[in-house]
């Protein structure tokens, strides 16, 4: 790759920012598509994978005795510290990166050249999993008030809208294209969600272009249409997300928002939930202090407070748009969430790039914090669809509309996350859901108003790379183990039952029974030994240092790195390139333990509960 | 008025329950705010006003009660708060409650420090249990039963008690069988400005540590706080006088800052005008997060000197009954897996903080609304309970009890209809003959019924030593405590009883299949055997 000009150093140091004591020495590695630092340790020989995709930000900082130290800020919250003995090898791993990690052509992604080695029909399948009119026939439409309209195919009128738009029957053509003139980036209202209970509806637009006496009849009668499509209700509520004041400074330039008096029968409210700008400051502001170097508690809670990040998350929260089930792909991918200049996927302009989808996802972890047993997936699988939103490894969240994305042909080039997601999805379910259970009955009240301690800040997400500060034995695996195992066991009682009904008729031994035994003893060896994480005590103290320090070994021994298409294919979050599935060395950290092993127990002076990748 | 009698039930809202409940519930009591003229003055129908009574109870709830009838409600304040501060340790209600099926000295006897020492004495040798202060003469505060280094003399431990506040010599706290190492704690010695020594004191200390072996003092104040103890007759153990020992000062708050932050916390938590910055700032402003936080860094700062340093370690800070004790118990959580248990933990309890001498009704009288009464009233037992919640947390596997007995503990500590958290320390128990007049919280917890709400289904045992994150992202605030009665707990209750349906069904599946397996043995032996695949 011309890019990349210093392909492998030595001797680089990884530090912890926890422990000073845990820095490792190893061999970095640039390839075209990931960052990988190879322990030097003996046996092991750890490695941490990092996607160029995922590098936010590359920080050289002024040398020091023991060398150039370079900080690499990742979307996924990993933030990686690493140490080049020379300061000439460091600018050139710099500059590469620099280069590596803002691709301008979306043709450099990793998503187009990862393969998961599917066939094209698996990769179709994947691609057909989650099926946007599929979603709105759950939700009960096309009926008597809603159609799907073909007004925006070629995307004639909306270039950012889908090319089947869901809109009231009552809307003519004529009306939607009047609408769309009247707003911004011609984002004219259309369904976003029906509820079929009771007709009552959500529909989603961009401003109007109003600005401070601009009137459109269209757009108005587009309202109408609306309101006429739920026969139980006389008026609807048009919900504006801004703070007023920004709103009506945006009326000077044209845009603005609806005047209560030119359409008839609605209801105006401003929510207040800040602009992209607010929030990315806030997201910065809260990352730095999770990377403080030992803060205090009072650092750390002030700084908390300080970014703003929980009091925008319950702004959220309390606007009630976000309903838990809401699916990703509907509501943020279709309707041309501007993901490419969101996200920073390419290079552009960083003003751009704002972390709602990180928002909505917190906010879903939030509610599930509240509703324990309401959603049927986990924590890790909205931690993973973050990740991957920011990987470019599958096509689901490039570019900025469906438009553009056709045009890429992203469904024949890439492959789905959803597809990635399901295939592993024993991994994402949370064991305590049951869809008879009353909290995955019908809608959930969350508590709103002045319950602010509800909201937590979420270290799972924020600090995930740093897995000593978690609880370190994970109760929802240890619970889809028990769950899995209960099955297991109830299947066998069938089974033995049937034998016993035989066994009565005919007294004869049976030798079945005992091979079916010793499987079940083994899972059971398993199954005891999921206690046993590694665990090593962190800096207590700064007064111990006259004591001979256990430092990591340093072995010299050059460790050689065949990067082959088999490496590449790693598609595991958690590896910042973690364990591949597909070589059987599992992930202890985060897979269920009845499929882990034997943990090392916390003497063997190797922190397993990193995500690392201990191929050989 | 004797303490059974109380005010006819009939008259307050919530009464119809049998008398000891109420009284119960009137030593929950935390303070009371005097009854305020209420109702509509409009309503003529009424005649006369109504009053209210604000209860704030110990164990953090807040009732208010509308009673009609001025002269009533004030009769009744005055029986509330005659009721709820009884002075007498003896006429305090665990003296009069009787629960069916449990007979008095039902766990009285559990963990008296001979059973300790059996277990000791089987690992090692050099440690003895000393009867010197069998009639608490040495020290008051101490059991009539202390384990000593088997090689100093009843005689040198009289002298050297003499030298450390309260009487508290150092005595043995916990014996660290991987590595022969050991936790020890004592009071401050009484060093002074003249800088006073004694040749018993030191030699204690000195036997403990072979030739060249070095231990470490932890000293849970400043090292400045610990040099202005001198001024007041305390002081610390001086480098010259104790050769082999270094000193580490680790400040942990007690006292009066302690009580404060508690009361800060729990007025925030209970005000719901607080915008989401305001709860942050009132969340930090309260410093009870940097306590729990400093508290579990000391505990494993003590039990990583044990453990990984293989050094011995002393523990003290002036009186040597507050946060001395808060560190070696939960040191002891984080390296000793038998203390993890349900009985291994009430046993910890009853060693290290009851008959370690914490003075429980100094410090646990009024909880969270002592509004500037009682000087000596400080949550150190709660700072305790929290960090071993954080560490619950944090090892959800590994403690056999849930937070369930956590609120338990906390709510007896403060109000109990038993006897266990009585009194400041054994002296003043044997006085009290409360081991013979009162029921054991021990022997009710550990009726099957109620054993049952305080396990943890995901518990099993972990062999290995604990070791906690003390990164302010990891230290959270127990909402199951400080949000008891606040927070709308039925979702996450829900959770809970869903993970002991899963757990406690594959426990029946387990034992059904087992014993399905079992029914169809062969009944001919030879047909078991014989067979090699």
């Amino acid at each position: 790759m011309e890019h990349i000009r210093m392909p492998k150093v030595e001797n680089v140091r990884l530090l912890d920012r926890l422990s000073s004591r845990r820095a490792v020495v190893g061999t970095l590695y640039l390839t075209a598509t990931h960052v990988i630092f190879v322990e030097n340790g003996s046996e092991t020989r750890k490695e941490t994978w990092v996607l160029h995709s995922q590098i936010s930000s590359i920080e050289k900082q002024a040398t020091t005795a023991t060398g150039c130290p370079l900080l690499i800020r990742c979307k996924n919250f990993q933030v990686i510290q690493l140490v080049i003995p020379q300061e000439r090898d460091c600018h050139d791993v710099y500059i590469s990166l620099i280069r590596l990690a803002r691709p301008v052509k979306y043709e450099e992604l990793y998503c187009f050249s990862f393969n998961p080695k599917l066939d094209k029909e698996e990769r179709e399948q994947g691609w057909k999993l989650v099926d946007l009119n599929e979603e709105y026939h759950r939700m009960g439409v096309p009926n008597n008030y809603w159609q799907i309209s073909d007004v925006n195919r070629d995307y004639g009128v909306c270039d950012s809208y889908p090319t089947e738009v869901y809109v009231p029957k009552s809307a003519t053509a004529h009306i939607i294209v009047g609408s769309s003139k009247f707003r911004s980036r011609r984002r004219f209202p259309a369904l976003s969600y029906y509820c079929k209970g009771n007709n009552a509806s959500i529909c989603r637009s961009s401003q109007p272009l109003s600005g401070f006496s601009a009137r459109c009849l269209e757009d108005e009668q587009m309202l109408q249409a609306i309101r006429k499509a739920n026969p139980g209700s006389d008026f609807i509520y048009v919900v504006d997300t801004r703070p007023k004041l920004n709103a009506m400074a945006n009326r000077a330039a044209g845009k603005g928002y609806e005047n209560e008096d030119n359409y008839s029968n609605i209801k105006f409210q401003f929510i207040g939930i800040e602009n992209i700008h607010v929030m990315r400051n806030s997201l910065q502001k809260m990352l730095e202090v999770c990377e403080l170097k030992s803060p205090s508690m009072s650092d750390f809670l002030w700084g908390l407070e300080n970014s703003g990040w929980l009091k925008h998350i319950k702004a959220i929260m309390d606007a009630g748009i976000f309903i838990a089930k809401v699916l990703i792909e509907k509501d943020w991918v279709s309707f041309g969430h501007k993901f490419n200049h969101r996200y920073g996927n390419l290079d552009g302009d960083p003003k751009e790039i704002s972390p709602v989808i990180d928002q909505f996802i917190e906010c879903v972890w939030q509610l599930m914090e509240q509703f324990p047993c309401a959603f049927e997936f986990n924590e890790r699988f909205l931690i993973h669809i973050q990740h991957h939103i920011y990987s470019c490894q599958f096509g689901n969240f490039l570019c900025n509309s469906q438009k553009e994305r056709r045009e890429l042909k992203i469904k024949e080039r890439t492959y789905s996350l959803w597809a990635h997601l399901w295939k592993n999805r024993a991994d994402y379910l949370n064991p305590l859901f049951r869809p008879d259970h009353s909290q995955s009955q019908g809608t959930l009240h969350p508590q709103i108003a002045p319950c602010n301690f509800l909201y937590k800040f979420w270290s799972g997400m924020y600090n995930r790379f740093e897995k000593g500060l978690h609880p370190r034995q994970s109760v929802t695996d240890y619970l889809m183990a028990v769950k899995e195992e209960t099955q297991q066991l109830e299947e066998e009682l069938e089974v033995l039952q049937e034998r016993l009904a035989n066994l009565q008729k005919s007294q004869s031994g049976n030798n079945k029974v005992k091979s079916k035994q010793q499987d079940r003893s083994k899972q059971f060896g398993l199954y005891t030994s999921n206690n046993s994480l590694a665990n090593t005590p962190q800096e207590y103290s700064n007064d111990l240092k006259s004591f001979p320090s256990r430092s990591p070994s340093q072995g010299d021994e050059d460790s050689a790195l065949i990067l082959t298409q088999d490496n590449l294919k790693s598609s595991d979050p958690d590896l910042s390139a973690n364990s591949d599935q597909e070589s059987g060395v599992e992930d202890l950290s985060c897979r269920s333990p009845s499929g882990g092993g034997c943990l090392p127990s916390e003497d063997s002076g190797k922190d397993s509960d990193e995500a690392v990748f201990l191929a050989g | 008025m004797s303490p059974l009698l109380c005010p006819s039930s009939s008259s307050l809202p919530s009464g119809g329950h049998c008398p000891p409940l109420l009284l119960l519930r009137v030593q929950n009591l935390g303070w009371y705010q005097p009854p305020r003229t209420g109702g509509s003055p409009r309503d003529t129908r009424v005649s006369g006003s109504s009053g209210t009574i604000t209860l704030r109870c110990k164990d953090l709830r807040v009732l208010q009660l509308e009673i009609p009838g001025m002269e009533q409600c004030l009769n009744i304040a005055g029986s509330i708060e005659a009721l709820s501060s009884v002075d007498s340790v003896m006429m305090m209600y665990p003296f009069f409650h009787r629960p069916p099926g449990l007979r008095l000295e039902q766990g009285w006897h559990r963990f008296p420090p001979e059973r300790f020492f059996q277990r000791l004495s089987s690992q090692t040798s050099q440690w003895r249990l000393s009867t010197v202060n069998r009639d608490f003469s040495a020290c008051p505060s101490y059991p009539e039963a202390v384990i000593v280094p088997a090689a100093v003399g009843d005689d040198t431990v009289t002298k050297a008690a003499r030298f450390r506040q309260g009487g508290r010599f150092p005595v043995l706290s916990y014996f660290h069988p991987k590595n022969g190492t050991a936790l020890l704690r004592s009071s401050q010695p009484l060093t002074g400005h003249n800088r006073r020594r004694c040749p018993e004191d030191e030699k204690i200390l000195g036997t403990i540590l072979d030739e060249g072996e070095r231990g470490f003092i932890i000293d849970t104040r400043s090292a400045q706080a610990a040099k202005q103890a001198r001024m007041s007759g305390g002081g610390t153990e001086p480098k010259s006088a104790y050769p082999q020992w270094r000193r580490i000062h680790r400040a942990l708050e007690r006292g009066r800052p302690l009580q404060e932050s508690f009361t800060r916390l729990v007025e925030a938590c209970s005000d719901p005008s607080l915008s989401m910055d305001r709860w942050l700032a009132r969340l930090d402003g309260s410093r009870w997060l940097s306590h729990v936080k400093a508290a579990l860094s000391t505990a494993c700062l003590a039990a990583q000197c044990l453990d990984r340093e293989d050094c011995k370690v002393l523990v003290h800070g002036a009186e040597g009954t507050d946060t001395t004790l808060l560190v070696t118990a939960l040191a002891q959580l984080i390296l000793d897996p038998s203390c993890r248990s349900l009985q291994g933990f009430q046993g910890l309890l009853e060693r290290e903080w009851i008959q370690a001498g914490h003075p429980f009704q100094l410090r646990c009288a009024r909880s969270a609304s002592s509004h500037g009464r009682g000087k000596q009233e400080a949550p150190i037992f709660l700072l305790f309970l929290d960090c071993v919640w954080q560490l619950s947390r944090q090892f959800p596997f590994s403690l056999e009890f849930g937070e369930e007995l956590l609120l338990t503990l906390f709510d007896n500590a403060y109000a109990s209809a038993y006897g266990t958290f009585l009194c400041n320390n054994e002296k003043e128990r044997s006085l009290c003959k409360v081991k013979e007049s009162t029921h054991s919280l021990w022997a009710w917890l550990e009726q099957p019924e109620e054993k049952h709400k305080y396990l943890n289904p995901l518990y099993s045992h972990n062999p290995l030593v604990i070791w906690p994150s003390v990164e302010p992202q990891s230290i959270q605030l127990w909402q199951g405590l400080f949000l008891r009665w606040i927070r709308p707990s039925q979702h996450l209750d829900e959770a809970w009883s869903e993970i002991q349906r899963l757990v406690e069904g594959n426990n029946n599946s387990s034992k059904e299949s087992t014993r399905k397996r079992l029914s169809q043995t062969p009944p001919d032996p030879a047909a078991g055997t014989g067979n090699g695949r």
